[in-house]
């Protein structure tokens, strides 16, 4: 468990240390924070206008206590925003669009307009079940290797169906940025009926269309699931394959009423770039309805 | 600009603007939620106002001690005494004979002289000529109490409840028992859950689901524990698209933890229960009200539905008591005073202080 002093000063591009009084929140300081980008872009490398390319494949770990759903509504708004031309494809494992939909009118995106001008693509698969439902007495009689087949037939289908939403939104020249998001790889995986294997191949698929058509991937996972188990194959190999790792834990200290926890973010940069350190940025967080605030402990009175 | 069906402003109309619901046993909460009580009154206040429709309840139990009947017998009870559809699974060869041992409502008599009590024991000193502005307020607060039913009851535990309840209809019980596949338990559940959809900004009815001890070794189920991960993912689908509360209760020592942790994943709500030793000389000490104390519950997640922002409770672990040998409350834990120093107590909460009325130091 990391504590809350942890933490190494970030850096930004002109190789200026923050110092902790420039995070100092007045409320006007907070209403110019909502235009200028939050800590959490600045440690995800998306501060800059510019045309860096972001992290092409992002981890999102949270648990029981804190949920990090909120940094996928935070990415949604950020591809989404009216200023760039990205499209979102959103695998919806944990909740439907109607909860997405309501959330993200707070923060001031509409997904129902964007739906509709086909930037953003929601794909429901809460009640997909790998060995397809419509064919359970047939399973029954099947071997365990046959059943697995199918299991990998539907994982298979899901993807089918991402590339294909990738294919569609792709515009013409192929320069528009692709945001591919899951919600939660945790109920994939029990949609796979515990199969991490295949879970694991399908994330190694959407691998490839990162680099296929440049889109990223962001993945959602629950990290305590595995604390216990001695080797945990699936969540280590998406820490391997993450270049950027956002960890949610609640404080180390017990609950406090103005900070609902402390993210992570582990940056390891993308191989084309030579850097040999990880950047590594912690703060603390406070959801509210729109927006988040983030801030560095004790950088708020 | 969108479909004509959906809002496209993203303003959302406040909630205490929304009329009150016709049936009762229904409350609307923020978000566009809408509320069904536990059962248990201080549980609502603490969850701020119930569990939401469309959500999955998970209480953890503990083996050693049948607490986790209080919660799942309340809230039967009430789902009853408003008349909602009830479906309840257990372990027991014969699930029917446990609705002989629900609690009934406390007569509206009694409740008059609860709200004094708990006037008294909001620790609030107010002086004698201001009560009746209290108790006009109150009365207020707690609504349409003439004529109909209330949202939430104060059930008596000692007293079973009345037959005409029991023998309704639209109880269905269902034994787990010796049943190998949990495929057939699955084709009950989403019968009644059809009988419920759910449509937006019409409810009809609200309906519970109560399962007892899922996976418990009488249901055969141990070694199916994705078969159970999956029952329980659509079971969570299906109750989101109607307009039913499921409450589960499971053993989490049973399971391995990191499939403990896979089940609390899948909830909505979390809770636990846990018993309190008898002679726990150390707790007695540091706690007041020990002796009334019968166990301890904590709330590990409060649903968050159609909204990020994560609820964050003032306590998160309460005292769960018998009043009068009969109802069931819960309190904040008060630390008691040490001898010379009394400051430095994190769990207290002024609101709940004053509860030992045995000359304890009075905050």
């Amino acid at each position: 468990m990391s504590r809350v002093w942890h933490v190494q000063p970030c850096w930004d591009d002109a190789n200026k240390p923050f110092t902790l009084a420039t995070q100092n929140l007045t409320p006007s300081r907070l209403k110019a924070m909502d235009r200028s980008p939050n800590l959490l872009d600045q440690a995800l490398g998306l501060h800059d206008g510019e045309s860096t390319r972001s992290a092409r494949v992002v981890l999102i770990e949270d648990c029981v206590e804190t949920s990090a759903a909120f940094v996928l509504h935070h990415l949604i708004k950020r591809s989404l925003s009216p200023l760039s031309s990205a499209a979102v494809i959103f695998v919806a494992f944990s909740q439907p669009f109607s909860h997405y939909d309501r959330i993200l009118r707070k923060m001031g995106c509409n997904l129902v307009a964007l739906r509709d001008n086909k930037r953003f693509t929601f794909l429901d698969m809460l009640t997909l079940e790998c060995p397809g439902e419509n064919q359970p007495a047939f399973l029954c009689s099947l071997s365990d290797e046959d059943a697995g087949k199918i299991c990998k037939g539907g994982v298979l289908e899901l993807y089918g169906k991402i590339q294909k939403s990738v294919e569609v939104s792709l515009l013409p020249g192929g320069s528009r940025s692709i945001t591919i998001l899951i919600d939660d790889i945790f109920l994939m995986e029990v949609a796979a009926k515990g199969s991490s294997s295949h879970v694991l191949d399908f994330l190694h698929y959407c691998r490839t269309l990162t680099t296929e058509f440049g889109c990223s991937l962001v993945v959602l996972n629950h990290e305590d699931i595995y604390s216990s188990v001695e080797r945990p194959t699936l969540i280590l190999q998406m820490e391997y394959i993450a270049e950027v790792i956002i960890k949610a834990e609640p404080l180390a200290t017990g609950f406090a009423r103005d900070v609902h926890g402390q993210l992570t973010v582990i940056n390891k940069g993308n191989s084309d770039r030579l850097s040999l350190q990880n950047k590594m940025c912690s703060f603390h967080f406070r959801v509210r309805g729109n927006s988040v605030e983030y801030f560095y402990p004790g950088s708020r009175t | 600009m969108a479909a004509s069906k959906t809002r496209s402003s993203s303003f959302s109309r406040h909630i205490s603007v929304l009329p009150t619901p016709q049936i009762p046993g229904i409350k609307y909460g923020p978000n566009g939620t809408i509320f069904v009580s536990s059962g248990i009154p201080d549980l609502d206040r603490i969850l701020g106002g119930g569990f939401p429709l469309g959500s999955l309840v998970m209480v953890m139990e503990d083996i050693e001690a049948p607490h986790h009947m209080l919660l799942l017998r309340n809230f039967m009870s009430q789902g009853l005494v408003h008349n909602q559809p009830l479906l309840y699974g257990s372990p027991s060869r014969e699930p029917r004979a446990f609705l002989g041992t629900l609690p009934t409502p406390v007569l509206s008599k009694d409740d008059k002289s609860r709200d004094h009590e708990t006037e008294q024991e909001k620790g609030l000193r107010i002086a004698w000529q201001y009560r009746k502005y209290f108790g006009e307020h109150q009365q207020n607060f707690e609504g349409q109490r003439d004529g109909k039913p209330e949202y939430c009851n104060e059930f008596d535990l000692q007293k079973p409840l009345e037959r005409h309840y029991i023998s309704s209809q639209n109880i269905d019980c269902i034994s787990l028992q010796g049943s190998t596949n949990l495929s057939s338990f699955r084709d009950r559940c989403s019968t009644f859950l059809a009988q419920l959809p759910r449509y937006d900004g019409n409810i009809t009815c609200a309906g519970r689901i109560a399962i007892q001890s899922l996976y418990t070794p009488q249901c055969e189920y141990s070694n199916m524990e994705w078969e159970m991960l999956s029952f329980l993912r659509s079971l969570k689908n299906m109750v989101r698209s109607s307009n039913v509360v499921a409450v589960i209760t499971f053993p989490p020592s049973l399971v391995s933890p990191s499939f403990s942790k896979r089940w609390q994943h899948l909830a909505d709500t979390l809770l636990s229960v846990r018993a309190i030793p008898d002679e726990d000389k150390e707790l007695a000490n540091l706690l007041t009200g020990y002796q009334d104390m019968v166990g301890l519950l904590s709330v590990h997640k409060v649903t968050q539905c159609n909204t990020q922002v994560p609820v964050f409770l003032e306590a998160t672990t309460f005292s769960i008591k018998l009043k009068k040998r009969r109802s069931l409350v819960l309190e904040c834990l008060n630390q008691a005073p040490i001898d010379g120093s009394s400051g430095s107590s994190y769990a207290t909460s002024g609101s709940c202080s004053g509860s030992s009325k045995t000359g304890k130091l009075d905050f």
